[in-house]
């Protein structure tokens, strides 16, 4: 199976991945992740306000087929999130990397994004895992 | 042919029931109390009738096909059940009845708190819970009530292995504590070294499902349950998988505290639509005063008596004691009206006295020995891989829909032309921790015929992946309808059609 990936983000074991975009850090799931969803159908969205701290779990994503967590990649204080997703939860099949972000975090330790993975560091732990 | 709905059947006018002639005034409802637009279908009795005559025949159940599930153990469930159940002196009773008429029914619910307990190895047993999530919720209140009791306040995580099932997660969160999910090892047993990082005394305690998801008994499961104890936590068995060990291992022995048992699974009482269900739940003398209640017991009547020997003993013809209901002293509090889904009981004891010990013992090792032997057919004849396949499996196991030279096959088509071959599908994509899960579980009860009819039908699937995958893609051919699409269906959910 052939995945996307994106040279813009960092990526996270948990194949989350997240982007700096100005001083704040955009958050979504990877194209593997979705493949291995299938079609999600529904997605639970915290509140703007709320703050997580790196490996927490913000959302709950689910597919015909399971139920899955979304884990934070970054810690801070949530200052977006993504509503579309909520009527239109096909996006995060089609732009996982793109229309289907789901929160903005402003970052609360910058060094916690450069500790995460590039997106050649993730392709072979995804062809190891395979 | 698809069944039309009663709407569509409805003709304005029709009905079914004749009212007899009005033999007082004619005094209408007072304004506003009378609909004009109540959308209600109109049949007659006999249109009535075929509809659902119609309808029931189409249902798949475990009395027409095979139906493996896996994690839902549907066995034959005996037609003696029913009869018992249907005993006019359990029919009639009614829940508020004086206890002094309702003696015998009582007895049937303490014999039962004594068979559970004794097949599980466990103190006491409420029969409360009505479904087994409702038990494992029962269950987790209750360990969360002995850590506050005794003061350990600041305990609030249950820890989880990743291949539990959803309920467990579920239930914790709804007890109001926080899950930490733990990993598997790569035998497919929780991760020893992961448990031990996370017990602290912050640990309410443990959930753990013995064998496991995966079909696999836990080979630390002494060692686990030790860990747990010594952290100060306590040890809940997800009882779903009891069919495994029924009769052979009892769960207070390995160290469990607190369990719930599938009535609807283990002891052969009927299962979902044909629910209700009853989800038990049996734990160790140090939890045995947090059950909910009402619980059956044993009361003397001559407790308070001078005499000392007819307070201490009870004469040879049983009529110095009565039973009555109580409840155990620091109570959770009720969880369900009244005394559990009484007719399942009925049902559930009916089958432990049918089966007698060695009987429950063969459920165990049949329902083993038939897992078994499909899952080695599946693996040598038709190369299906099945999930840490080198170990031997309990009553279930986990293939994969993953065929090599059939690239674009899914696990959900396999599943979907299983119908077509007249048989349920196995239980899909879960566990989630293995890829393209096709959990299967046969049970007991099935032939070796019906075992290799089934194994068969997969081989057969598995060669028609390879030479013909677009029969799969397009399966079922054979059913009422054709693949219903699942993702439309829960993005656009209309669940009525007011």
């Amino acid at each position: 199976m052939a995945y996307k990936f994106d040279a813009t983000v960092r990526y996270a074991q948990s194949h989350d991945w997240a982007r700096l975009e100005g001083d704040l850090v955009v958050c979504g799931i990877s194209d593997y992740a979705q493949h291995a969803l299938s079609d999600v159908v529904f997605i639970e969205l915290p509140s703007v306000g709320d703050t997580v701290a790196q490996g927490d779990i913000y959302s709950t994503v689910e597919s015909v087929k399971a139920a899955e967590q979304v884990y934070a990649p970054v810690s801070g204080e949530i200052v977006a999130v993504n509503d579309d997703l909520e009527a239109n939860p096909e996006l995060i099949n089609e732009d996982p990397y793109g229309a289907a972000w789901i929160i903005k975090v402003k970052p609360s330790d910058a060094g916690e994004l450069d500790a995460l993975m590039d997106a050649a560091a993730y392709e072979s732990l995804l062809a190891e895992h395979e | 042919m698809i069944e039309p709905t009663v709407y569509d059947l409805s003709s304005p006018g029709r009905h079914g029931p004749q009212l007899p002639v009005l033999d007082v005034p004619v005094a209408p409802l007072p304004d506003g109390y009378l609909r004009t637009d109540l959308p209600l279908p109109e049949l007659s009795e006999l249109d009535t009738v075929r509809h659902f005559v119609r309808l029931s025949q189409r249902n798949m159940g475990i009395d027409t096909n095979f139906y493996p599930l896996g994690s839902c153990t549907m066995k034959y469930n005996p037609k003696v059940n029913e009869k018992a159940a249907s005993l006019p002196g359990f029919v009639e009773l009614h829940p508020l009845q004086d206890p002094e008429m309702t003696q015998g029914a009582m007895q049937l619910l303490l014999e039962l708190q004594v068979y559970l307990a004794e097949i599980s190895g466990f103190a006491a047993v409420t029969l409360q819970p009505a479904a087994g999530a409702h038990g494992e919720l029962t269950g987790v209140l209750i360990m969360r009530k002995y850590q506050l009791d005794r003061g350990e306040t600041q305990r609030t995580k249950i820890l989880v292995p990743d291949s539990a099932h959803g309920t467990n997660p579920a239930t914790t969160t709804m007890s109001g504590l926080t899950v930490v999910e733990l990993p598997s090892d790569d035998r497919g047993n929780l991760d020893l070294e992961a448990l031990k990082a996370n017990l602290d005394d912050t640990v309410v305690g443990l959930m753990l499902t013995n064998p496991n998801t995966l079909g696999l008994f836990e080979e630390h499961i002494l060692e686990i349950t030790q860990l747990v104890h010594e952290a100060g936590g306590l040890v809940y068995g997800d009882g779903a998988n009891m069919n495994a060990i029924v009769g052979v291992v009892k769960p207070a022995d390995l160290g469990i505290d607190v369990m719930h048992f599938n009535l609807h699974k283990t002891f052969s009482t009927p299962h979902g639509g044909g629910g209700p269900g009853a989800g038990p739940v049996g734990v160790v003398e140090k939890l045995a005063r947090f059950l909910p209640g009402p619980v059956v017991t044993v009361e003397h009547v001559n407790a308070d008596s001078d005499d000392e020997f007819e307070r201490n003993n009870f004469s040879e013809d049983g009529d110095d004691f009565r039973l009555v209901w109580t409840m155990p002293s620091k109570s959770i509090g009720r969880v369900r009206a009244y005394y559990g889904n009484f007719g399942v009981l009925v049902r559930a004891y009916t089958y432990i006295r049918m089966h007698g010990a060695p009987g429950l013992r063969r459920i165990a090792e049949n329902a083993v020995l038939n897992a078994n032997y499909l899952k080695v057919r599946l693996q040598n004849e038709a190369s299906y891989p099945v999930a840490f396949g080198d170990r031997i499996c309990m009553h279930e196991f986990v293939a994969q829909g993953i065929l090599e030279g059939a690239p674009d096959i899914h696990t959900m088509d396999i599943a979907k032309r299983l119908m077509d071959y007249g048989f349920h599908p196995p239980t899909v994509y879960f566990p989630l921790i293995v890829r393209e899960a096709l959990m299967i579980e046969p049970t007991e009860t099935e032939s070796k015929a019906t075992l290799d009819a089934f194994a068969d039908a997969m081989i057969q699937i598995a060669r028609e992946a390879r030479e013909e995958p677009q029969l799969l893609k397009d399966a079922p051919h054979n059913a009422p309808v054709k693949r219903l699409d699942e993702v439309r269906a829960a993005r656009q959910m209309i669940l009525c059609r007011c």
